[in-house]
């Protein structure tokens, strides 16, 4: 099947001389919830500006659906709603007003039934008649969700959806925004919270001073690159870690009690039950056992940091 | 799904949105404007220009409703078209604008036709009030419509380069307030550019307002300080300028796009 955005050695220089984004190359697939992400001034939003048409790219092309961007920018944003990271609304317009104006501007005939549902989907319904300004700063990001939504998008960009957003409405965008993955919307966010995308994303792209740095499945980025834990509660403690577990280069943790075996996920296969086996072999007892992995956050910082060292 | 080759939803929605605007504003938007120029009608022209000749034949509180006509026009069709374009950048709303499948010259058609529609709403009330306080005869009213409407989508094209342009509210009516309305004050807005010393009506020439009042005056009375034909030519002028201004800021995305 087609990417239904493939985006191809996209560069943006801006007159400034800042290179904001360096050849990237990505497809998105239909119907998936890709996460982008990067620190600040990585580029995210760039790339999402041009898509979305408030950019001018420095070259490159940019497919929606088939259609260019630049060249048949109709077709492609007919199919593109986009939620901005600032909060930017009309603010002495009403709810209604301000839905109703979006519907319109991407080309749809009123629908006064599908912007009630929206708006209901949204807990917006009883605040339409409501002036913009006199809203809360998490209903004002409901109602860029529903201006986004006004005109039923193929193509979802939520550029730091939940910034500024309490926990309750956080979670309640997150089920909004799977409800809308499974009606077939493909969707596209970028965050700083990397639970957000650990949670929700099936596919993760890292970009850093303008380059992507991978796209990958979510799961097997974390199975490839997550570092894995083994804590073993010792049923006698120790001063040291025996010779005969060396090759392990195991931590003994303060008090003695604890022993800790770090392993990459991906490359130690059979390192821990040969550990196992060796500890019994030497009469060493453990009473307990947890592991843990590393977040995609750890995954994150690490490979931004390791490619800052690089450029350096 | 494709999209329409004509988004007139888009415009439509836009039109309205601008005219909700307006109408929400009224007091500042009609009330203030008539009531300012009514003013003039009570100060030049029952006040001090029942102490004045006639010009060209028109008693001088006639005389002045033209230029304050324009004068209006050329002020409010400036201010609506402009703040219409700048408060959607001001308040970063224009992303939406930049995102939407709507072509420079929809948004254009949207934008500026409000902004038309408000001026002739202005000029007709005014015209409306003017009839209050002095005799008012329109010799030529088709010309008169056509002069109306020309010169407010010409200012109104102009409002919208300028709302673009500007980066402050300071500078939004920086040309309404500091080159417009002079202009149109030396413009002959209150006499015949004949009453002036030849030097200073030569120089006077130089002021393209000059041609629009006189054009608009004669549509009134029959009479102009310059002849019709270079009249309606420096419209279209003015007209062409404007058209290849907006053109120019949605080729080069002029302080709209990065």
């Amino acid at each position: 099947m087609s990417p239904i955005i493939a985006i191809t050695n996209l560069t943006k220089t801006y007159a400034s001389g800042l290179a904001a984004l360096k050849n990237v190359s990505l497809s998105i697939n239909r119907g998936e919830i890709f996460a982008l992400l990067g620190p600040n001034g990585a580029g995210k939003t760039t790339l999402i500006g041009i898509v979305c048409g408030i950019v001018n790219p420095s070259s490159g092309t940019v497919l929606a659906d088939g259609h260019d961007v630049v060249r048949d920018y109709r077709n492609a944003r007919y199919k593109i709603g986009l939620v901005p990271q600032e909060l930017t609304t009309d603010a002495f317009e009403t709810v209604w007003a301000t839905v109703k104006l979006s519907r319109g501007l991407f080309g749809r005939a009123p629908d006064e039934a599908y912007l009630e549902q929206v708006l209901r989907d949204l807990s917006l319904w009883d605040k339409r008649h409501d002036k913009i300004m006199t809203l809360s700063g998490g209903m004002k990001r409901r109602v860029m969700i529903a201006k986004a939504l006004s005109h039923a998008p193929d193509i979802l960009f939520l550029d730091e959806p939940t910034a500024g957003v309490d926990v309750e409405l956080r979670r309640d965008m997150w089920a909004m925004v799977r409800a809308l993955r499974d009606k077939g919307v493909t969707i596209i966010l970028t965050t700083h919270y990397i639970e957000e995308a650990e949670d929700m994303a099936d596919r993760v792209g890292v970009i850093n001073k303008g380059e992507l740095i991978l796209v990958e499945d979510k799961a097997v980025l974390m199975a490839k690159l997550g570092q894995k834990q083994l804590t073993l509660q010792l049923a006698q403690p120790l001063s040291v870690v025996p010779s005969e577990l060396a090759e392990w280069k195991l931590a003994l943790k303060p008090g003695g009690h604890e022993l800790e075996y770090s392993f990459d996920a991906k490359a130690e296969h059979g390192g821990v039950a040969a550990l196992l086996k060796r500890m019994t072999e030497i009469g060493l007892v453990f009473t307990d056992l947890r592991t843990q992995q590393s977040s995609l956050e750890d995954i994150f910082v690490s490979l931004v940091s390791a490619k800052g060292q690089g450029q350096s | 799904m494709s999209a329409p080759i004509f988004n007139s939803h888009a415009v439509w929605a836009i039109y309205r949105f601008e005219m909700a605007r307006f109408m929400r504003t009224a007091v500042q938007s009609v009330l203030t404007p008539v009531l300012t120029t009514s003013l003039y009608f009570v100060v030049f022209g029952s006040a001090i220009g029942s102490r004045m000749t006639t010009i060209d034949g028109v008693a001088y509180g006639a005389f002045i409703v033209p230029g304050l006509i324009m004068l209006s026009l050329f002020t409010e069709g400036l201010s609506n078209a402009s703040f219409g374009i700048y408060v959607q950048k001001f308040t970063g709303t224009i992303y939406e604008l930049l995102s939407a499948p709507i072509s420079a010259w929809e948004m254009v058609l949207a934008f500026v036709g409000a902004a038309v529609t408000k001026s002739i709403i202005l000029g007709v009330l005014i015209l409306a009030t003017a009839s209050l306080f002095v005799p008012l005869q329109i010799l030529h009213p088709l010309w008169m419509a056509a002069f109306l409407g020309l010169t407010a989508i010409t200012f109104c094209l102009f409002g919208f380069i300028l709302g673009v342009w500007a980066k402050g509210w300071e500078q939004l009516s920086l040309i309404p307030f500091l080159i417009v309305t002079p202009l149109t004050f030396l413009g002959g807005a209150f006499y015949s550019i004949d009453m002036l010393p030849p030097f200073w009506r030569t120089v006077t020439l130089f002021n393209p307002i000059v041609y629009l009042i006189s054009g608009f005056r004669w549509s009134f009375y029959g009479t102009a300080d310059v002849a019709v034909g270079n009249s309606l030519a420096m419209i279209f002028v003015f007209l062409c300028v404007c058209l290849a201004g907006v053109g120019w800021i949605f080729k080069t995305g002029y302080r709209l796009k990065n």
